[in-house]
């Protein structure tokens, strides 16, 4: 078998999942200058809401393909809402307030979540039904699933749809204006507090697809997988240049990339001193070594200060 | 479409503070519909504080109105679809979009493409300059280019009333000229303009009409050119 490409396959499978998630957190950076550390939670709760939708689905002999769309269809628009709801609830009132405080109800937001979460799911890891035919592909040597075709194949479409939305529509243009300078924007008519709630719903719905990608590519479902996964992805769209939708999309993918790679060879690496059990390292040894040499990341511009 | 004898905007008891210190101490003017006038002062006399109240982008207690509506209990996106825009100070060009999307911004409250595109040719006419650099980062643009860029963007909205913050600042005299020489145009085309400067020479002898401003309060009100010839204007704000 060639680990190699095995390596970066796998690499690019959870690097897509990253990136989706990623770019919730970039967009929210980008339009209001905040870190919405309750992003990751999101993506649990698509995952979750997938899952219950899915399982009786299943059951009732749905085709495997028909439910997996079923689920991740109503995960997606119970994220939006949560998106929704969550920067009326929290963020919007402390809109004006010093940056600290928009943070400390990021984290209560995300204990609330993960509460709430564990009262209706409980503390079980739930097992994620494979949906998909299992039976890998030859790829040069490597296998490839259906599912992680199907995870690259969205992703991609998804950031090419969210890239067209942002740079190609109306809407768009509204988006960068208000994110570059909303007071501005404001005098050209725009409102944005619409703006902030679209940014919000959209970056929900994109974690509640990542959400059912991740549950269905490792097969399980719990209600605090989104603090790791939150982390993870939220360090690349650090990596890629916070606030930069390509940088996140970069960024993510790199550190799926890295991830993938530092599992596959960190034994041989260390001599069998470190498993793979150790690829989360990789992810943050990376962040910093790009932050000490580009401390705006890789894509980040050194944005000038307005006139 | 304003009856006779209501002007255009209505400005009365104005005041604006700062964490309690108070920047504008109750002004009121008024600007008829057609006719420029300008709001001279020296630094931190107000005039920008007066404008950003106007464009609601501060809070103000008293009343504007402004073609017989009340504009303090609006937010300030609304007033662009009311026919009010406002050239910030220091421009406002948004810098990472391309020219032709800052212009398009400026027609963002607007639903008629016909009259958008009517519009866009207008305002490249009037400024060629901005389609020749449509492609551009508004960001990579020279100051006066994006004077040019922020008054093109603010006609795409099809202002009734023009609020220009200081249009010459930073610029030079040869584009302070150009500038000038556009907001006359715009102004020929019947849109009314409030301007504010610091070029108080400059001001009075573009405008029909003007008020002196010192320390947030409205000291001398005039035509323009009794302004100019006003000794106590020539002393303090045209260095004679
Ligand atoms: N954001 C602010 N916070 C505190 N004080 C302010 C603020 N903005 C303006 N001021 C004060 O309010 C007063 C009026 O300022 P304003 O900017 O309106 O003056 P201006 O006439 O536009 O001056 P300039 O010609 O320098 O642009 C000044 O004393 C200024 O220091
Ligand atoms: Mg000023």
């Amino acid at each position: 078998m060639d680990t190699f490409l095995q390596q970066i396959i796998n690499g690019l499978t959870l690097g897509s999942i990253y990136a989706l998630v990623a770019l919730g957190y970039t967009m929210v950076y980008g339009i209001l200058g905040l870190i919405n550390f309750a992003h990751g939670e999101v993506v649990m709760i698509g995952a979750l809401t997938a899952l219950a939708v899915i399982k009786p689905l299943a059951g009732a002999g749905l085709p495997g393909p028909l439910a997996l769309l079923a689920g991740a269809a109503v995960a997606i628009l119970v994220c939006m809402a949560l998106g929704f709801a969550i920067e009326r609830v929290a963020y919007r009132p402390l809109r004006h307030a010093p940056r600290l405080a928009p943070l400390i109800t990021a984290i209560g937001v995300s204990m609330v979540l993960q509460q709430l979460a564990m009262i209706i799911w409980g503390r079980n890891y739930h097992s994620f039904p494979a949906l998909l035919p299992a039976t890998p592909r030859e790829l040069g040597g490597a296998q490839i699933t259906d599912l992680q075709i199907m995870i690259v194949v969205v992703a991609i479409l998804m950031m090419a749809g969210l890239a067209l939305l942002v740079n190609r529509t109306r809407l768009g243009r509204a988006m960068r204006a208000t994110a570059e300078n909303p007071e501005i924007a404001g005098l050209m008519g725009v409102d944005a507090n619409h703006i902030i709630a679209l940014t919000f719903v959209i970056g929900s719905a994109l974690a509640a697809v990542a959400g059912v990608m991740v549950s269905a590519n490792y097969g399980i479902a719990h209600y605090n997988m989104g603090f790791i996964l939150g982390l993870k992805a939220f360090t690349a769209a650090v990596l890629g240049g916070i606030g930069n939708l390509a940088g996140a999309m970069f960024g993510g993918i790199l550190l799926g990339l890295i991830e993938a790679l530092g599992a596959g060879y960190i034994g041989d690496l260390t001599g069998g001193f470190l498993g793979s059990d150790y690829q989360d390292v990789f992810a943050f040894f990376v962040l910093i070594v790009v932050l000490i040499f580009r401390p705006s990341g890789l894509m980040g511009e050194k944005v000038s200060e307005r006139a | 479409m304003s009856s006779p004898g209501v002007p255009l905007l209505e400005v009365l008891n104005l005041e604006v503070s700062y964490g309690g210190i108070a920047a504008l101490k109750g002004i009121s003017f008024a600007v008829e519909e057609g006719e420029m006038v300008a709001l001279i002062g020296a630094n931190g006399a107000g005039k920008t504080s007066t404008l950003k109240a106007l464009a609601r982008l501060l809070p103000a207690r008293g009343s504007i109105r402004f073609r017989g509506e009340e504009l303090a209990a609006l937010p300030s996106h609304a007033l662009i679809g009311r026919g009010l825009a406002l050239v910030p100070e220091g421009r406002g060009v948004f810098a990472r979009l391309s020219v032709a999307e800052n212009l398009s911004m400026g027609a963002y409250s607007r639903s008629d493409p016909a009259g958008i595109v009517a519009d866009l040719e207008r305002v490249h006419e009037l400024l060629p300059r901005l389609y020749e650099r449509r492609r551009q980062l508004a960001g990579t643009l020279s100051g006066g280019e994006q004077q040019m860029l922020a008054l093109g963007r603010a006609l795409m909205g099809r202002p009734k009333l023009l609020l220009l913050d200081e249009p010459s600042m930073g610029l030079a005299p040869l584009m302070v000229h150009q500038v000038f020489e556009t907001i006359r145009a715009v102004a020929a085309t019947g849109v009314t303009v409030l301007l504010v400067e610091q070029n108080a020479r400059l001001a009075l002898e573009t405008a029909s009409r003007g008020y002196v401003m010192e320390s947030g309060r409205i000291i001398l009100a005039d035509s323009a050119a009794l302004l100019l010839a006003d000794p106590r204007v020539r002393e303090a704000y045209l260095g004679e």
